[in-house]
């Protein structure tokens, strides 16, 4: 249920701009990588070409590789919906469709792409992708509820178990706790611990505590300056980052020192 | 007592203010001073009956000096300049009303009484020469060839928004919108002569009259009107929802049909019962395309096909020898059009309330 991914020579451009420049990693199954940097410095970009979210904004494009199992994401003739159905996302903010009940939005993988499923094997899944999430205790007697009535760690365990609905094989996610309180926090990390037995998972993340504690590895990202584009300083054993790092750039940033 | 008095501090927080309610009173007042001013404009003769809506009118112009000056006498410049602008919105308010309301009164005084003579919604006007007689044929007229109308361009709007805001990029999207933006500034009675003038060719036939060839040039007002409003509501609809669908596999055709016409949809409704009371009561095309009649005409696609508005000024603009007659039915056919539209907007209300997104709080 898991893939590696690997990337190379990567370069993100929105039209002219060029975004992030020439990344090379390796993502292995079973693992939990965060990528950390400041603002700007491109991770959401490169977090978003790992499933082809990237050109679904107007003018941006990708130069390079990107192998899941060996299957080049970029290559011709792959369809991006088939590679999504692959790699699923969660997103910064909690996104529930508003029109849909909590059930219907766990649903929303199958439902929306007109598979048809028998009412016990949606109730199965509903429970399973539920209780993989950790919220099912907290909305089993109101399923049939609009999902946006939920607090806001509650909408994004929904959209978790949305995203594991659909059974992908990595899992990537865009800060996934930066609107939400330590609580919530908390409940989401201890999630992604899990996860992780079954699913390789990538998230971006601002906040270095939240990448020490959940991470197996750990990609810093940097720019040089406005206007520039976004480079891979250091990828390695979070470990290995957050105690001693081989480049300066990321020790400073990790401490503390930086701007 | 009075040691008591000037031993306690003035707070130098508080200003003058005007006591509670006076604005009320003032407003109350000034409508009527106006009113018996009107009341003798009529006593004297100058008038024929009293003139409310001047009364209300000019009571509020000075309402909205009388407030200023009190208030800048007690209240200082800022409170007066406050309630200087409230009133004004007021006033405001007021004057976009009191056409409405007026109008509104003057249908239902002139109509109402002839409308609910059973005569009105049973007959139509074949043969009538008396008091008699009805609308059926325009209503049915009014109603199939709005119904046919929004049928032709509901789709065509919609889906010309969808692609505007879904799909459409660069110079084919810019087109389009500019020729959405000039149709919606076509006169209606040009209209009415493409539909007149396009069925005349393809039946080779200038006398060729339907109820279809006026849904054809009512649409050509229509469709822009419904491609600007849901354009809008598509608009509102947050990206995060397309993404989330497309990150769980959702090819895009999906994506826009169930989950971003559904978010927009209470919104597209509103703006398709607007473009609905927009058309419904549009008279030159109608007069031009599908002509005038006495009978009922069930066929959208033949002969003359009457319709209420083309009713109420042909009844107006042709009146026999009873003039009564034609215009207590002109006025009642008035009256029943702007009741229809209010029931398609009631309509609407409770349809987008239906669909609309609900919090389970």
């Amino acid at each position: 249920m898991s893939k590696r991914i690997e990337v190379n020579d990567l370069n993100v451009y929105y039209g002219k701009f060029k975004a992030v420049e020439d990344v090379s990693l390796t993502i292995e199954p079973r693992t939990v990588t965060a990528f950390i940097g400041p603002s700007g410095c491109g991770k959401s970009t490169f977090l978003r070409t790992l499933n082809r979210m990237h050109e679904v904004i107007p003018g941006a494009y990708v130069e390079g590789e990107v192998l899941i199992d060996g299957n080049d994401l970029y290559g011709p003739g792959v369809d991006p919906v088939l590679v999504r159905r692959q790699v699923g996302m969660v997103f910064q903010r909690p996104n529930p469709f508003p029109t849909m009940s909590i059930r219907d939005n766990v649903l929303a993988g199958a439902k929306l792409n007109n598979r048809r499923m028998s009412k016990g094997d949606a109730d199965a899944l509903v429970e399973k992708s539920l209780q993989g999430a950790n919220l099912w205790n907290e909305v089993k007697d109101r399923l049939n509820l609009p999902g946006s009535g939920l607090s806001g760690g509650q909408q994004q365990r929904l959209c978790i178990a949305r995203a594991i609905a659909v059974s992908p094989e990595v899992i990537l996610m865009d800060e996934p706790c930066s609107a939400l309180d330590p609580i919530s926090t908390l409940a989401i990390e201890d999630l992604i611990e899990e996860l992780k037995r079954d699913y390789t998972i990538v998230i971006v993340t601002h906040n270095m505590q939240q990448a020490s504690r959940v991470s197996d590895r750990t990609a810093f990202f940097n720019i040089a300056g406005t206007g520039k584009p976004g480079k891979l300083i250091e990828y390695d054993d979070t470990n290995t980052i957050f105690s001693k790092p081989s480049v300066q750039a990321t020790e400073d940033y990790v401490s503390g020192k930086f701007g | 007592m009075t040691a008591v008095a000037s031993g306690r501090m003035v707070n130098s927080l508080t200003t003058g203010r005007l006591p509670r309610g006076s604005v009320w009173m003032l407003l109350i007042g000034s409508w009527v001073l106006l009113g018996l001013v009107f009341l003798f404009v009529q006593l004297s003769g100058a008038t024929k009956s009293f003139n409310l809506v001047g009364a209300i009118f000019l009571g509020t112009v000075l309402f909205d000096v009388l407030i200023f000056v009190i208030s800048l006498l007690v209240e200082g410049v800022r409170k007066a300049k406050d309630r200087l602008v409230t009133s004004l919105v007021a006033t405001a308010f007021i004057v976009a009303l009191l056409p409405l309301v007026s109008l509104l009164w003057t249908v239902v005084q002139h109509g109402l009484g002839r409308m609910i003579q059973p005569s009105f919604f049973s007959m139509s006007m074949r043969n009538v020469l008396d008091g008699s007689g009805g609308v059926v044929h325009a209503l049915y007229g009014t109603l199939e060839i709005t119904l046919a109308t929004t049928i032709i361009s509901v789709p065509i709007g919609l889906m010309t928004a969808i692609y505007l805001v879904e799909y459409g990029r660069g110079p084919l999207a810019r087109a389009i919108t500019f020729l959405v933006d000039v149709m919606t500034g076509i006169p209606s009675i040009v209209a009415g002569l493409f539909a007149f003038a396009l069925f005349a060719l393809l039946t080779g036939n200038p006398g060729f009259r339907s109820g279809f060839a006026g849904a054809v040039a009512l649409s050509v007002l229509m469709i822009p009107v419904i491609v600007r409003s849901s354009e809008e509501m598509l608009k509102l609809v947050a990206n995060e929802l397309r993404e989330a669908a497309f990150a769980l596999g959702v090819p895009k055709w999906l994506t826009v049909l169930k989950v971003v016409l559904p978010t927009a949809l209470p919104g597209i409704m509103t703006g398709i019962t607007l473009a609905i009371a927009r058309v419904i009561g549009e008279t030159a095309p109608l007069l031009i395309a599908s002509g005038y009649s006495d009978s009922v005409n069930f066929d959208l696609f033949s002969n003359r096909m009457m319709s209420l508005p083309v009713f109420v000024y042909t009844q107006y603009a042709n009146q026999g020898s009873i003039a009564e007659f034609f215009t207590a039915r002109s006025w009642a056919a008035a009256l029943t059009l702007i009741l229809i539209v209010m029931l398609l907007n009631l309509a609407a209300r409770l349809v987008a309330r239906i669909f609309s997104p609900k919090l389970g709080r």
